[in-house]
């Protein structure tokens, strides 16, 4: 299928500054994607470079097969959902929603048609007289959608959508989008800082920092083979434990020695890893250190591990082991005897294992 | 509330009230004080213009009129001499309105085009040329005399009323886009992004969403050029001629050119009637004024 959008070889400068450095992404249609990175990554500068709200510096922007780079924003068929909701102060919700199609010329009859279609899609048919002043952030958040939801565009933008809502209103809209995804199998391109949005929404991740894209990756490979130590470190709540560790060759497969200041160097052996450096950055997720007897597997492997801290977190135990200088946390199952200052058998899942390289970040298998 | 009278905190909060009352009582006497100072030269200039010149020769300032008489305020509005002619202020007062309106009209509609332009459609510049049309809201009044004059002489406006609303439209574009501008930088600028997704252009988004947000600042700012035009003696006494003269011109005429006996009843009535508009204008308009100045962003 052809992408519907497709980015190539994008550059954006501020002056001397260069804010998006070669960003090449490609979707196709139905897709969820999501740009995810820290504040200041350059995620929403590319979303305006989308909609056409910025200039580019170089590259092309193409929009269901037609080159978009030079277009307006109102000719590339999109609609776009902001932060702040950027709704009409002095019109109604109604006026709202088919302002857009008033601008284009739309007849009455279509227009009434419509908002009527999208008002009963958000359920939001008793809001339409009101002011935005006069709703909540939810409703303002729906009519926004219905705005969008109103164009029937080729691209659905969401810059942040949900960042100004409170937490449990924010997994409810949340979910909302995502049926609504679904439902009309559109394309949508979604800006969040939220690593956690990013997992639950997206078809395809791009993790950017410092206007360079990290990874491309739908969200398992980006969770369970990140390209590098900062998308490792970025996504996943709690964040995946970096253990610097010190490889050496053995037989078929490699020795992996942990320092501890606490007694002595954890060794774990790998079979499948080989030609590692010898110092290397071992990332092992949370939910991927239990506790033994609690994991199975062939490259499943234990070891005593002494307990610096223990937070029971309701469906699951958190405990935490000074490994190789850094505090490590291993996720177990909520009964756990585990106690602070009490030695524990660990057992590590090296299936699981992402190595790095420590001077540059960079993935090693 | 009251079944807990007896304890001593309420006592003691009771003793606090009374301390309270007693200087809110003193704020307002002092208040009072003040408002009656300034009140007083405006309770002399109506008193006086309600006198006849008899009684104004021997009766006392501050007295209230005898006998209540609109003589004075007949002759300052149709009869008292600027110069040669005898026609009051009546046609000055027109020349000032038809001089005023306009100014002020388009002086606001373009501070409020500037101000959208450089508060949303941030271009290169724009902060220099923000900071330009402050730096004219500075310029002394007596600095711009000469080249003005030499300017309305080539457009050949000279001495007419036209030529003096350019003049006032010039002078108070930069207050004007400085009040819009201020206005306009505290609305989000995605809702521009959001219209311009809509498909709707520069005026469109002009006139459907920013001008409907800005009752206040529209209000603001014609109370502010509307004083200013309307007060304005340097450029009406500068660039007008016989017949083309505002009213403060025609005011100072009427003040220090009569010969033998001064009036000062009609002197008091023509002082009040030139004043009258900017009067009104505060007493209809005001709690907009004091709103508008204090009003900070808008919430969508």
């Amino acid at each position: 299928m052809a992408p519907i959008l497709d980015i190539k070889n994008l550059y954006k400068n501020y002056g001397p500054v260069e804010v998006l450095k070669d960003i090449n992404v490609a979707i196709e249609p139905g897709d969820f994607l999501v740009l995810v990175g820290p504040s200041g990554c350059g995620k929403s500068t590319l979303l305006n470079c989308i909609a056409g709200l910025e200039d580019i510096t170089s590259g092309t922007i193409s929009i269901d097969g037609r080159d978009m780079t030079h277009v307006s924003p109102k000719d590339r068929d999109i609609a776009m959902v902001f932060q702040s909701y950027a709704l009409y102060p002095t019109m109604s919700v109604a006026k709202n929603i088919t302002f857009g199609m008033k601008v284009r010329g739309v007849d009455a009859a279509t227009q009434a048609e419509k908002l009527e279609k999208v008002a009963g899609q958000l359920q939001i048919e008793p809001l339409l007289n009101r002011r935005p002043g006069q709703l909540s952030g939810g409703q303002r958040q729906r009519v926004a959608m219905g705005r969008a939801l109103v164009r029937d565009p080729k691209l659905f933008l969401f810059d942040e959508p949900l960042s100004n809502l409170d937490a449990k209103l924010r997994v409810e809209m949340r979910s909302e989008i995502k049926k609504l995804h679904h439902n009309l199998g559109a394309t949508m391109v979604y800006v969040t800082h939220d690593q956690i949005e990013a997992m639950t929404l997206a078809t395809k991740i791009v993790v950017m920092k410092g206007g360079i894209v990290q990874q491309i990756g739908s969200p398992a490979e980006i969770y369970n083979h990140p390209a590098n130590l900062f998308v490792a470190d970025f996504m996943g709540s709690p964040a995946m434990n970096l253990i610097p560790a010190r490889a050496k060759k053995n037989g078929d497969g490699t020795k992996i020695e942990i320092a501890r200041s606490n007694g002595a160097p954890l060794v774990l052996t790998d079979h499948h890893a080989t030609d590692l450096p010898e110092d290397v950055i071992l990332g092992l997720r949370p939910e991927d250190i239990a506790e033994a007897g609690f994991r199975a597997g062939e490259d499943v492997q234990e070891a005593e591990c002494l307990i610096d801290m223990v937070e029971p977190a309701g469906a699951d135990t958190y405990v935490v082991s000074e490994l190789g200088g850094k505090q490590v946390t291993a996720r177990l199952h909520a009964e756990t005897k585990a106690q602070a200052g009490v030695p524990l058998d660990l057992a590590f899942d090296l299936a699981k294992v992402s190595y790095f390289e420590p001077g540059t970040g960079e993935r090693l298998n | 509330m009251t079944d807990i009278t007896l304890s001593p905190a309420h006592a003691q909060d009771q003793g606090r009230n009374w301390g309270r009352i007693a200087l809110r009582w003193l704020l307002f006497i002092a208040l009072g004080i003040f408002a009656l100072f300034y009140l007083m030269p405006l309770f002399v200039m109506v008193t006086t213009s309600l006198k006849s010149l008899e009684e104004i020769r021997t009766g006392s300032l501050v007295a209230f009129p005898r006998e209540v008489t609109f003589e004075a305020w007949r002759t300052a509005w149709s009869g008292a001499c600027t110069g040669i002619q005898c026609e009051g202020l009546r046609p000055y007062f027109w020349n000032s309105v038809m001089l005023a309106v306009p100014a002020v009209l388009i002086s606001t509609f373009l501070g409020a085009v500037n101000g959208y332009v450089i508060a949303q459609w941030r271009f290169k510049g724009a902060n220099l040329i923000f900071s330009l049309m402050l730096f004219g809201c500075f310029i002394p009044f007596q600095v711009v005399l000469l080249p003005m004059a030499v300017l309305l002489g080539w457009m050949g406006i000279a001495g007419t009323i036209p030529g003096l609303i350019f003049v006032h439209v010039i002078y108070g574009i930069g207050f004007t886009t400085l009040f819009f501008r201020n206005y306009y930088v505290t609305i989000p600028q995605e809702l521009v992004k959001a219209a311009k997704v809509d498909g709707a252009g520069f005026f469109r988004i002009f006139w459907s969403i920013f001008l409907p947000l800005s009752l206040p600042i529209i209000v603001v700012t014609v109370i502010w050029q509307f004083t200013q035009i309307w007060n304005d003696f340097l450029f009406g006494v500068s660039f007008s001629q016989a017949g083309t003269q505002p009213v403060t011109v025609a005011l100072n005429n009427i003040v220090n050119s009569t010969t033998g006996v001064k009036e000062y009843n009609v002197d008091m009535a023509a002082a009040i009637i030139a004043a009258l508009p900017t009067l009104i204008v505060y007493a209809v308009a005001g709690k907009y004024f004091i709103r508008g100045l204090t009003a900070g962003s808008v919430k969508g």
